[in-house]
């Protein structure tokens, strides 16, 4: 038996003349879909695996396939001939753009037997002169097949390829089975001292060459343990011992990378505090130098820990190089991505490739000194000076706490002074990668949502030409769907229909919320300013955003600015409640003209113009006919009923209209508390535990209106029904009867518990005299025709809207970046762009 | 939907009553006439010798009508059942009294011929007429005609008096008229006051037009007008989503449109002829409208709620840049600007952030020096239209191969925005809210990072020579966010290139005014280190 090692990622590269059972061989030891064949490539593009003209363009399909693969991470087998150094050379160059390790396994069987065995195939009549010409070919690059560029080359003679046996190399990056918990420490340059206090802190028990931690933790260096600092040996013996111990693990940082080479013998300019490690490492036992110049050179570029979540580097790692190993990945890993440029200072300017960065894996690394570890797009950065006289950090995984214990003294002079923060954050970093094309997006409340391409060009410039800043915008309201049609006489919905659906889901309890008729409002607030630019990097000394449903800011004007102060100031009892100093509210902005008075006058008031000018001189001139005995009487009562209609239809609209000067006459109804610190609360809280908490801002909602005089914050009216309460049920339908009589646009049913799976979320039942704004003025003369209505689309967006919304706030709740909270916020609004009925 | 039209017995001494041998309906019935959109009655509320009045009353079932539209229509109007087709004389009346009058309006009578020819004592009334350009346009197309017009306009809501006058009118027209005259041009009119048809056009709009219109429409001082709007605008179907996402937000769907239509200069009304095609050589275009309009001009009418339809006078790009310069067109001014100023910096690729309908790509394009050439814009009806207008589909392949188009947008880092030698945004960061410069800048100086950035936008300080921009209208564009001065340009500009390594120079583009500047104001970025305009 011969084992065959390959890398477990990677591409292997078959090399033998036709007729060496290349094929054969890789049937037996792969997988059909591992192995990309010449032939069958040259089948594809030519119908005929055999006809050489197709050859060039077979091999460019052959590559791009490999290629792909390679991308995805796939292992790959090439089934080619490849007895030519050219073949040869264009797969290693591939496998090297895609940083992944090549082995090729040459099958050497006599020149005899592959023209044995190709006579007795039909389809291989070119006869012994190509096998003769291939096999001069492999004889010539068996010499120096070596210096390819492969990582082993595997050679298999007669009975060997038989016996072969294939074995697969995890990559040494690969730890993925270890699952911590894990103490990530940063950069410790010789500060020995401060690096047992910090494990101290951590909970671990130090000796001089080795650590514990009693509940098993395991400690994880990001390199730069040498240099500079006080005692480079003493840090090495701690971390070796943990290392031999199997309580930690360390990558390389490039300071080791350069002192091994020191130690080497390799010529290097000794400057950034090289020269203290190297004095103090010739003071020790020469045993010790060997050992630790062996441990220094054995480190490896990165890991990824925990199944793939978790990535340490020195100095980061993007995410195409994750778990991938090439000369420029340990480049990017031990020195990181530069420009490049140097600064002022003469240090190379680092390219913010964390600020691109999208992987799903976290990323810890070090390297470059920052004043305060700070987390961009799931990568942070614990280098925070302890030998400049900084702090040692370490970050505590999974529980992403920080922990640092400071330097006892400046240890060496920092050449770009400490504490100088970087140039500002950067504002809004969005790419256009986070939001165009077809989309899928994971969501935990329904799985994956698709968002189809063009309703996403929409919302790009909906999103990009109104939308308020995208770090305000953590949220955008789903849609909301009606529930069955009511066959009611005289209405087309009716609560009855809605209480019976939610009944019929398993529901036993359900909120019934007054609908206010105003405009969706969204509302962040944060405590201070200083809040806002912690918590969402807003810097331009804003604490909030009130935007709409389709993220325009209300008030374009400086209104905005005085009423989130104003409403900031009303929601102070919630800082201590929810214990957070911010909050989202999701709210109902009125009077309906303060937003939507150009809308008002241009579409409702408009009809209702042209309708009260037209339909009293039809009445006239038909009761002029009438006069005449002219028989016309159907007609002239049915205009008379229209105009009657025409005044309803306009004073339903007229109700909802008031003038506003200022900020004067504007009231804010919040409904729900969507998220605060820590807490996506949509996602967690029941109905009653928002109202609850909403009534510290508005007062109760039958509380005396004087309480509640002068404040923008206004009472949401609602009454809680058990659903298997015949009496309850019919209360409600009363309470709905009196509110939509009294001009009300109507309710919101919703369970009282936070639901999932097919059940809506909310239900609206909307008055009959507000339909006539929706369905028009004389609506209620054709119900019959109105309640052919399809609600199917409407109810399944509003389910993937819901989900997506709290995916939005959940995702801002943990503090993940900000591309991941516009993703699903982003692809609210381009479902929202797709054709449904809008009256629904 | 009512129309009534009367007559008084005359000189003729003929009954009043033979108005209804002229309508061909008879005075003492109640006739009806199904339409496709709902019925039409034809009857008498009076008929004395001395006076008699047919009314024609149009229903129209609102409902069943956006039910059978929906969407597709191109008055989008219809696919709404808040509307005011039921109420309103629009193009429904129009059609409907084409078809019920159809032998008067041809002047045909064989009981009464002379009186067919003859003019006739008529009053004709519209309660609720739709008229965009209120009763002053009402009054400049029926006068011509011979007719004494009272135009009366209906409040939009007596309860909220501040919200100012609907779009109706409430008309009655006055006049000695052929009774075929009469019917013809209200059939002409009507849909051209109310700006909108309910059905598609087809290639026969202009037969029909020049049949209704014989004897009456050549002579008319306001033909231009008529017939640009008679044959209507074609409006994009890409508009449904756009109005979904307005309706959702409260919004108006005009407020939503792309600000494109700013940089096309607007026909005159009395010619044909527009800048519509940028490549000028191929004017027989057998897909072009057959008169200029498309939906270019419907913008820079809307844009600025003018009191009447005189757009060309209202829209800064389509006025001369001073009283003595030769009529060039601040637009075009512009663009050979910022093409010079590429030129000058020697960049052979240049994208142009922005582009909206491709003013600029066309004259890029036109220059072989330009070896690649982008434009970006957030608007896929903007691409749509400079798709349509570089005539991209029958672009030949080497030229073709110079040109990029895709969607992008300015506050989002854009991988494809790199790479270029110069970056344009002309007349764009304007149409950025302040808060969201910063991401603008981050885009494009920091991340996209060309060597060169040009970047032109408004002087506000100019403004003062524009009649136009009065009480009530502060900025050129309603689109606008706002307008800066030179000062406030520069200060801008300079803090741009400070935080990212550029060195700024600033230009005038048009008529430098002594006092006020030059109406629109041009920065060129230079990164620095790089070659930069003026260092030879």
């Amino acid at each position: 038996m011969v084992e065959i090692k390959v890398p477990e990622m990677g591409l292997v590269v078959l090399v033998g003349v036709s007729g060496s059972g290349k094929s054969t061989f890789a049937a037996r030891h792969f997988a059909p879909t591992q192995v990309i064949s010449s032939d069958y490539c040259r089948g594809l593009v030519s119908d005929d695996e055999n006809d050489q003209s197709a050859t060039p363009e077979a091999f460019d399909l052959l590559h791009h396939i490999v290629g792909v693969r390679l991308r995805r991470g796939l292992l790959t087998v090439v089934d080619a001939t490849n007895v030519q150094y050219e073949a040869r050379k264009k797969l290693i160059e591939l496998a090297k753009s895609h940083d992944v390790l090549a082995d090729a396994i040459v099958l050497d069987v006599p020149e005899g037997v592959a023209v044995a065995r190709n006579a007795v195939r039909p389809d291989r009549d070119f006869g012994p002169r190509v096998v003769v010409r291939q096999n001069k070919d492999l004889r010539r690059s068996l010499a120096r097949m070596s210096k390819d560029g492969f990582r082993r080359v595997h050679v298999l003679r007669g009975d060997e390829i038989d016996q072969a046996v294939i074995a697969y190399e995890r990559a040494w990056t690969d730890k993925t089975e270890l699952t911590g918990p894990f103490d990530i420490i940063g950069d410790v340059h010789g500060c020995r001292s401060e690096l047992e206090a910090l494990l101290r802190a951590l909970g671990w028990q130090v000796g001089a060459a080795g650590a514990v931690h009693p509940e098993g933790r395991t400690a994880v260096f990001v390199g730069d343990l040498v240099d500079r600092g006080p005692d480079t040996p003493g840090v090495l013996r701690l971390v070796m011992g943990m290392v031999a111990a199997g309580t930690a693990l360390c990558v390389s940082g490039n300071h080791e990378q350069k002192l091994v080479r020191a130690l080497g013998g390799r010529k290097v300019t000794v400057a950034h505090g090289l020269k203290e490690s190297l004095e103090q490492l010739a003071a020790e036992p020469e045993e010790f130098q060997r050992a630790a110049r062996a441990f220094m050179d054995g480190l490896i570029s990165h890991y990824r820990l925990d199944g793939g979540r978790l990535v340490v580097a020195h100095a980061g790692l993007k995410e195409a190089y994750h778990g991938r190993a090439s000369g420029r990945v340990r480049s990017f890993a031990l020195y990181g991505d530069t420009t490049g440029e140097t600064d002022e200072y003469g240090l190379p300017v680092r390219y913010p490739w964390a600020e691109e960065y999208r992987g799903r894996a976290m990323v810890v690394y070090g390297h470059t000194p920052v004043p305060e570890p700070e987390w961009v797009n799931n990568t942070i950065c614990l280098d925070t000076g302890a030998v400049f006289g900084g702090r040692l950090t370490a970050l505590r995984y999974p529980e992403r706490e920080l922990v640092s214990v400071p330097a006892e003294r400046v240890w060496y002079e920092s050449v770009r002074p400490l504490g100088v923060p970087k140039a500002g954050r950067e504002p809004g970093a969005l790419r256009i990668g986070d939001v165009s094309g077809t989309r899928y997006v994971d969501t935990r409340f329904r799985g994956r949502i698709k968002v189809r391409e063009e309703n996403a060009a929409a919302a790009l410039e909906i999103m990009s030409r109104f939308a308020v800043d995208p770090r305000w915008l953590v949220y955008l309201p789903p849609t909301m769907a009606p529930p069955e049609t009511s066959t009611r006489d005289g209405f087309l919905e009716h609560p009855a229909e809605a209480f019976e659906e939610f009944a019929a889901a398993g529901v036993t309890r359900v909120v019934c919320e007054e609908k206010h008729m105003g405009s969706r409002a969204i509302a962040v607030l944060a405590r201070t300013p200083e809040v806002a630019a912690k918590r969402f990097g807003i810097t331009d000394g804003s604490a909030g955003a009130v935007y709409t449903r389709t993220g325009r800011p209300f008030f374009g004007d400086g209104r905005m600015g005085e009423l989130v102060d104003r409403l900031r100031e009303e929601a102070r009892p919630l800082w201590d409640e929810l214990v957070s100093d911010w909050v989202v509210l999701d709210c109902e902005l009125l009077p309906w003209s303060a937003k939507a008075e150009e809308l008002i006058r241009r579409q409702y008031a408009s009809v209702g113009a042209a309708a009260r000018a037209a339909l009293p001189d039809a009445v006239a001139v038909l009761s002029a006919a009438a006069g005449r005995g002219l028989d016309v009487g159907d007609l002239l009562e049915g205009t008379q009923r229209r105009l009657d209609n025409a005044a309803r239809f306009r004073d339903a609209y007229a109700r909802y209209c008031w003038p506003v000067s200022g900020l004067d006459g504007v009231r804010l109804a919040p409904f729900q508390v969507l998220a605060c610190e820590g807490r996506a609360t949509a996602a967690t809280e029941p109905h009653s535990w928002h109202l609850e908490a909403l009534s510290l801002l508005t007062g109760e909602p039958d509380g005396s209106p004087e309480a509640t005089a002068g404040r923008l914050f206004a009472p949401t009216r609602h009454v809680f029904v058990s659903l298997d309460s015949e009496r309850e049920r019919a209360d409600a339908v009363e309470w709905w009867s009196a509110l939509t009589e009294a001009g009300g646009e109507g309710m919101v049913v919703k369970p009282v518990d936070v639901v999932t799976g097919r059940v809506q979320p909310g239900l609206k039942v909307r008055g009959r005299e507000y339909l006539r704004i929706i369905y028009g003025p004389d609506y209620t003369e054709s119900l019959d025709v109105l309640r052919r209505r399809f609600l199917g689309k409407k109810r399944s967006l509003a389910l993937r809207e819901h989900a997506l919304g709290l995916e939005a706030l959940t995702r801002l709740a943990e503090g993940e970046p900000l591309w991941r909270v516009h993703e699903p916020v982003f692809s609210v609004l381009a479902m929202e762009s797709e054709p449904v009925d809008p009256r629904l | 939907m009512l129309l009534t039209i009367s007559t008084v017995s005359s000189v003729t001494s003929r009954p009043a009553t033979d108005l209804g041998f002229l309508l061909h309906k008879h005075p003492d019935r109640v006739q009806e006439f199904a339409q496709s959109f709902g019925t039409a009655r034809v009857f008498y509320p009076e008929a004395t010798e001395r006076r008699c009045t047919a009314a024609l009353l149009l229903d129209v079932d609102a409902i069943r009508l956006a039910r059978s539209r929906g969407k597709t229509a191109p008055d989008f109007s219809l696919g709404q059942y808040v509307n005011d087709r039921p109420y309103a004389a629009s193009s429904l009346l129009a059609v409907a009294l084409a078809d019920v009058f159809r032998t008067a309006r041809a002047g045909r009578c064989a009981a009464r011929p002379e009186l067919a020819a003859a003019p006739l004592p008529l009053e004709i009334r519209l309660p609720a007429l739709p008229c965009r350009g209120g009763a002053a346009l009402a009054h400049r197309l029926f006068e011509p005609l011979g007719w004494e017009v009272a135009a009366e306009a209906v409040p939009l809501d007596e309860g909220f008096p501040e919200w100012g006058d609907s779009r109706y009118v409430r008309l009655a027209l006055r006049g000695e008229v052929r009774l075929a005259d009469a019917l013809n041009q209200l059939y002409v009119l009507l849909p051209v006051l109310d700006d909108a048809k309910h059905y598609w056009l087809a290639g026969d709009e202009v037969d029909k037009l020049i049949r209704a219109g014989g004897g009456w429409l050549a002579g008319h001082p306001e033909k231009g007008l008529i017939t640009r709007r008679y044959l209507g605008r074609r409006r994009g179907l890409e508009r449904t989503a756009f109005a979904r996402l307005a309706e959702l937000g409260d919004d108006v769907e005009e407020a939503l449109e792309p600000p494109v239509d700013e940089e096309v200069v607007p026909e005159r009304e009395d010619s044909a002829t527009g800048t519509d095609d940028f490549t000028g050589a191929d004017v027989s275009d057998p897909e072009a409208p057959a008169v200029a309009g498309g939906p270019d001009g419907r913008t820079t009418e809307h844009a600025g709620e003018a009191p009447h339809d005189s757009a060309a006078s209202d829209t800064p790009d389509g006025d001369a840049t001073g009283p003595d310069a030769a009529r060039v067109p601040l637009n075009v001014l512009r663009r050979d600007a910022v093409v010079a100023a590429v030129e000058e910096l020697g960049a052979r690729t240049v994208i142009d952030l922005g582009c909206g309908s491709g003013q600029l790509l066309a004259a890029l394009l036109a220059r072989p020096a330009f070896t690649r050439i982008a434009g970006a814009d957030v608007s896929t009806q903007a691409l749509a239209i400079a798709a349509r207008k570089l005539k991209l589909d029958r672009m030949p392949d080497a030229k073709r191969a110079r040109l990029e188009l895709f969607q992008g947008a300015l506050t989002y880092a854009d991988p494809r925005f790199a790479g270029y030698d110069a970056a344009v945004l002309m007349e764009v960061i304007e149409h950025v809210d302040p808060p969201r410069l910063p991401a603008l800048e981050r885009v494009v100086f920091g991340s996209a990072k060309p060597a060169h950035v040009v970047v032109t936008t408004p002087n506000r300080e100019y403004n003062v020579r524009y009649d136009f921009l009065g009480e009530g209208r502060a900025m050129r564009h309603p689109d606008h966010r706002f307008e800066w001065t030179r000062a406030e340009f520069a200060a801008w500009a300079r803090a741009v290139a400070d935080r990212y390594g550029y060195r700024v120079a600033f230009r005038a583009v048009g008529d430098d005014d002594p006092d006020v500047g030059p109406p629109t104001q041009m920065a060129v970025f230079s990164v620095a280190g790089e070659r930069s305009e003026g260092d030879g």
